[in-house]
């Protein structure tokens, strides 16, 4: 691969998703502009490397791309009649008013998540349509067969164009609980990311990236929406740390981190985003997570963590999206305040047998109350219950750390 | 514009089914409002309520003779209880006529695009 090549790739990848949401806008079909953007990527690969790259690579993309389209409905509109196809040719005019924001990537962002797709589905659509990844890449990061995969996509563009999903904006009063299923793709990108599920790689870059670019997109688009601030910034505080988060193919947890390792741009960043979205007071789940990690990222050593503050947010956060995994977390707050066998009283009550860090937290409680025979059992537990290695490997030392 | 069949589902320990009709008036008065609205906003193309899944009777002339059998096509215990054939702009406004049916109906309502005319 020359330099050129990667160059035209990395280009491409960044751009891929204007290009497609601005030729599906256009021309109203899915896999007419994705062919037409394929296309236009082999025309950029012969060209560019000979020619210099365009100025403005993004929009040479697209005038490629939607000549190519153009072309090609051109040719089917004289085989199969294809009127309607054929009028689009012409018709440069914008459709119907798009909702409260003009920004084609945000339409697309929203026609992936609709609810009438399946979860699952909405996740790969977006990383298809608006990442860039291939088909093969999502299989891979969700532990699927490449089959499976392709027909979950196949499906999902399928009842976009049948069931005539609208690639739109939803208007304003229904913004908000369509934007709760947007969030939670990107989030759900970022963390497979950021934990990968399983394998030898413990962290997945493209994908936290992805949905870190994602997250801006959206925050630029919706500057007003306090939950997007919080989800960006909790995603950059996050990720912040990753740089430190795995030594020697093992996990390293946060109160063991080199603290001089982390990403000082991001958690100013981070902290800057917390501070605006908090001043909105309409507090949600991302906002009090990403103050959560604010406060983490704010002291200079794990003993000076506001481990009052950080309880007083997960309470918070138990009131607004009750989950077990919200009490488990506060229950780690809890140890650092009122000592381990009150935290593990809590632990103890919540019904996670199926989550290994449920196992890894009450492992760790039970070492710290000298119960060391239950938390071998509990950190033999937690290891079975995880797929990443890294994860394994720090677990299994601790456990070895245990008295015989 | 595309057309949408919004069926409405029951189930068999649906509380509905055994109610006595002045209990059910309400519903029956709700869908009525319901159907004005779809009219007045030109949405409405069809609709009906169906008589009890006892009084289906399945035809099967994919063999050599048609055989008429007493009973729904599937021993099931769900089915259909009525239907709202409707024009909508696309799915989200299909969605929101469904959302308003099952309230008035007080049912579960699948939502189908039909098939586009072959060009």
């Amino acid at each position: 691969m020359s330099a050129a090549h990667d160059a035209v790739e990395r280009i491409y990848r960044e751009e891929y998703g204007r290009v497609v949401a601005s030729l599906v806008r256009r021309f109203g079909d899915i896999d007419v502009a994705e062919e037409a953007a394929g296309e236009a990527l082999l025309t950029a690969l012969e060209r560019w490397p000979a020619d210099g790259v365009p100025p403005n690579p993004g929009g040479w993309l697209t005038t490629t791309a939607a000549r190519r389209a153009i072309d090609k409905l051109r040719r089917e509109s004289r085989r199969d009649a294809k009127h309607q196809a054929a009028l689009m040719i012409d018709d440069d005019t914008p459709h119907e008013p798009t909702g409260v924001v003009e920004d084609d990537r945000l339409r697309m962002v929203f026609t992936c998540c609709h609810p009438a797709l399946a979860p699952e589905a909405r996740v790969a659509l977006t990383l298809k349509l608006l990442g860039g990844l291939t088909v093969a890449e999502i299989a891979q990061a969700f532990l699927v067969p490449e089959t499976t995969m392709a027909q979950r996509i196949t499906r999902a563009k399928k009842k976009i164009r049948d069931a005539h999903i609208p690639y739109r904006v939803p208007a304003p009063a229904d913004l908000t609980a369509r934007l709760g299923g947007v969030l939670a793709v990107v989030y759900l990108v970022f963390n497979e990311g950021y934990l990968a599920s399983a394998g030898d790689t413990p962290v997945r870059e493209e994908l936290t990236g992805e949905a870190i670019r994602l997250g801006r997109v959206l925050r630029q688009l919706l500057p007003d929406v306090p939950e997007v601030t919080g989800l960006l910034a909790l995603m950059l505080l996050t990720e912040a740390r990753r740089p430190v988060r795995f030594a020697g193919g093992e996990l390293v947890p946060l109160h063991e981190q080199d603290r001089g390792g982390w990403d000082r741009a991001l958690i100013a960043e981070g902290h800057d985003l917390v501070r605006a979205c908090l001043a909105a007071g309409r507090p949600g789940q991302y906002q009090l997570l990403a103050a959560v990690n604010a406060v983490h990222t704010d002291a200079p050593t794990a003993a000076d963590t506001d481990w009052g503050q950080i309880a007083t947010l997960y309470a918070q956060l138990e009131t607004i999206a009750p989950s077990p995994v919200v009490s488990l977390n506060r229950a780690v707050a809890v140890a650092e305040l009122d000592g381990p066998e009150v935290a593990l009283a809590l632990v103890d009550r919540l019904d996670l047998t199926a989550y290994h860090p449920w196992h890894a937290t009450r492992a760790d409680l039970l070492r710290r109350v000298g119960r060391s025979a239950e938390a071998r059992a509990a950190y033999d537990a937690a290891i079975a219950a995880t797929g990443n290695d890294a994860e394994r490997a720090y677990l299994a030392r601790r456990r070895g750390s245990l008295a015989p | 514009m595309s057309q949408y069949l919004l069926s409405v589902h029951h189930t068999a320990d649906d509380p509905m089914l055994s109610a006595p009709l002045e209990e059910m008036q309400p519903v029956f008065e709700a869908v009525g409002r319901f159907n004005d609205r779809l009219m007045a906003e030109g949405a409405w193309v069809f609709a009906g309520g169906l008589h009890p899944i006892e009084s289906a009777t399945t035809v099967d002339n994919t063999g050599a003779e048609p055989i008429v059998t007493d009973g729904p096509f599937a021993e099931s215990k769900e089915w259909i209880g009525g239907f709202w054939i409707i024009e909508a702009p696309d799915l989200d406004a299909a969605l929101a006529w469904a959302a308003e049916g099952s309230k008035a109906c007080a049912g579960k309502v699948e939502v189908r695009p039909f098939q586009e005319e072959p060009a």
